[in-house]
């Protein structure tokens, strides 16, 4: 580490190791958390990752992966909307209720995560540190387009090897103005105004595009975000626990909590008298 | 790919159903009634197997007459619910059972109030204040949930329907050919001029 950090210290100028493009590749490959990845000794890797973890079809599959999840991004008037819900499945099982599914990639750029727990979790990791160096390395914050590539191409490169993503990348940068992309491991990459992901995404996508408005004003915007992951947490047994709600601004990103939905789905119930084929007498 | 869902309110309900009729890949008539007149206060939606669909409405509508004929009164909708229920129930443990899945939508005509019966092929029923079947569900009920209230007049219950239909038109995959809607009230039942012309894009 104390290399690395001298190696990144010294002006570009002194230092001879970028000049070689072939030596930059190997650093940056020195850096990362490991791409060399021991894979099984098989030729259909994404049939026998299947065979291994497809709970639905083999209840009794050898390894289980922490799947389910419900998030949503939109572009607006004051910025973007991210938020999402907190929970964590592994088959039928709860494996947890307060994971955060927004990573702060920097101050001005937040990725969310719907599909594998793990791969998610480790991949956007890695975008992080990439985004991290592009800054060290050329003074100037990553655009949102070039952080969303670098993990489009990553993905694209483990294509058929079963990687399991849906993510989202927003952010707020002097070039690109607020942006919005969709990636997933199948190596789709959008730019976009509005973006559901996850279980849960029809849910979402039914509340929001009632009501979306690119003129909506912060408050609304806020209130618009929340209400639509409620209605996924409420109707898509794979989301559920927290609601996680950021504002990304041209200042950076703004974190409005990380609240439980139950006392939020009963107010919205006895307060707005939404929610009415729950019943709220036990009698 | 069909479409159907059911809503109630103040004194009535609405059954809108897709119109598309389709085989495969292909989409054979774009002006299908997915929907049978049980009686006066009845309709039944219904999607699921081809022929099996037809044959059950015609089977239970027949059934419903000839039940008000021989006893010289007329089912309620509670009635026909648990009639149409039990049929596919009887059904379902057979060698042959019907694929269909099913939203009863009626008024009670002593009391004027509005019923919605959801019926899968499973003979599952259940009475709710609004219903969809197929896709729909994952679309429309997140809406409903939001802006349905069980008090609403018919105008505040065909917009909630049209945010419905708004919806499915821009995010299904597949299109559906617009939707048949009927509305059923204490004065029976009538097909509403549903305008569908308007072309819905995603954000």
């Amino acid at each position: 580490m104390d290399a690395l950090v001298s190696q990144l210290e010294t002006p570009r100028s002194q230092q001879e190791l970028y000049n070689s493009e072939e030596e930059q590749e190997q650093l940056a490959l020195s850096l990362s958390p490991s791409l060399k990845f021991a894979l099984p000794p098989i030729a259909q890797s994404q049939a026998w990752l299947r065979a291994m973890t497809d709970d639905y079809s083999n209840p009794n599959c050898p390894i289980k992966i922490a799947h389910g999840t419900t998030t949503l991004a939109f572009r607006f008037q004051g910025g973007i909307i991210v938020c999402t819900d907190s929970r964590a499945t592994a088959g039928n099982w709860i494996a947890s209720q307060t994971v955060k599914k927004v990573i702060e990639i920097n101050s001005s750029l937040l990725g969310t995560m719907a599909g594998g727990a793990a791969d998610c979790q480790y991949w956007l990791a890695y975008l992080g540190m990439q985004c991290r160096l592009h800054e060290l390395r050329s003074k100037r914050r990553i655009t949102v387009a070039a952080a969303s590539k670098i993990l489009a191409n990553l993905v694209y490169s483990y294509k058929g090897m079963g990687l399991s993503m849906g993510t989202m990348c927003a952010g707020v940068t002097p070039q690109e103005g607020p942006a919005l992309y969709y990636i997933d491991s199948d190596g789709t990459r959008l730019a976009g105004n509005l973006f559901c992901v996850g279980s849960g995404q029809t849910f979402a996508y039914g509340v929001l595009d009632a009501e979306y408005r690119y003129d909506l004003t912060d408050e609304e915007a806020l209130e618009l975000g929340r209400r639509s992951i409620l209605a996924a947490m409420h109707r898509d047994a794979y989301s559920g626990g927290f609601i996680n709600l950021y504002h990304v601004k041209e200042s950076g990103w703004v974190k409005h909590g990380f609240n439980d939905m139950n006392p939020i789905f009963w107010k919205t119930k006895l307060g707005k008298g939404e929610f009415s084929n729950v019943t709220a007498d036990l009698n | 790919m069909e479409v159907l869902l059911g809503i109630t309110g103040k004194d009535f309900t609405i059954i809108c159903a897709s119109k598309a009729a389709m085989r495969g890949a292909t989409i054979l008539k774009a002006s299908d009634d997915k929907t049978r007149n049980l009686n006066k206060h009845n309709l039944m939606a219904y999607s699921g197997e081809a022929g099996d669909t037809t044959q059950f409405a015609e089977y239970v509508q027949a059934n419903v007459q000839l039940y008000s004929m021989r006893s010289g009164t007329h089912l309620g909708p509670d009635a026909v619910a648990n009639f149409v229920r039990g049929e596919v129930a009887k059904a379902l443990r057979s060698r042959r059972p019907y694929n269909v899945n099913l939203l009863l939508g009626g008024v009670d005509p002593t009391t004027g109030k509005p019923s919605l019966y959801w019926c899968d092929y499973l003979a599952a029923l259940a009475k709710l204040p609004y219903a969809a079947h197929g896709y729909a569900q994952y679309y429309c009920l997140s809406i409903l949930d939001k802006h349905h209230h069980p008090d609403i007049e018919l105008d505040q219950g065909l917009k909630i329907l049209r945010m419905c239909t708004d919806e499915l038109k821009r995010r299904l995959p597949i299109d559906f050919k617009g939707v048949l809607v009927k509305i059923i009230t204490k004065d029976g039942i009538r097909e509403h001029d549903y305008v569908d012309d308007k072309q819905i894009l995603p954000a």
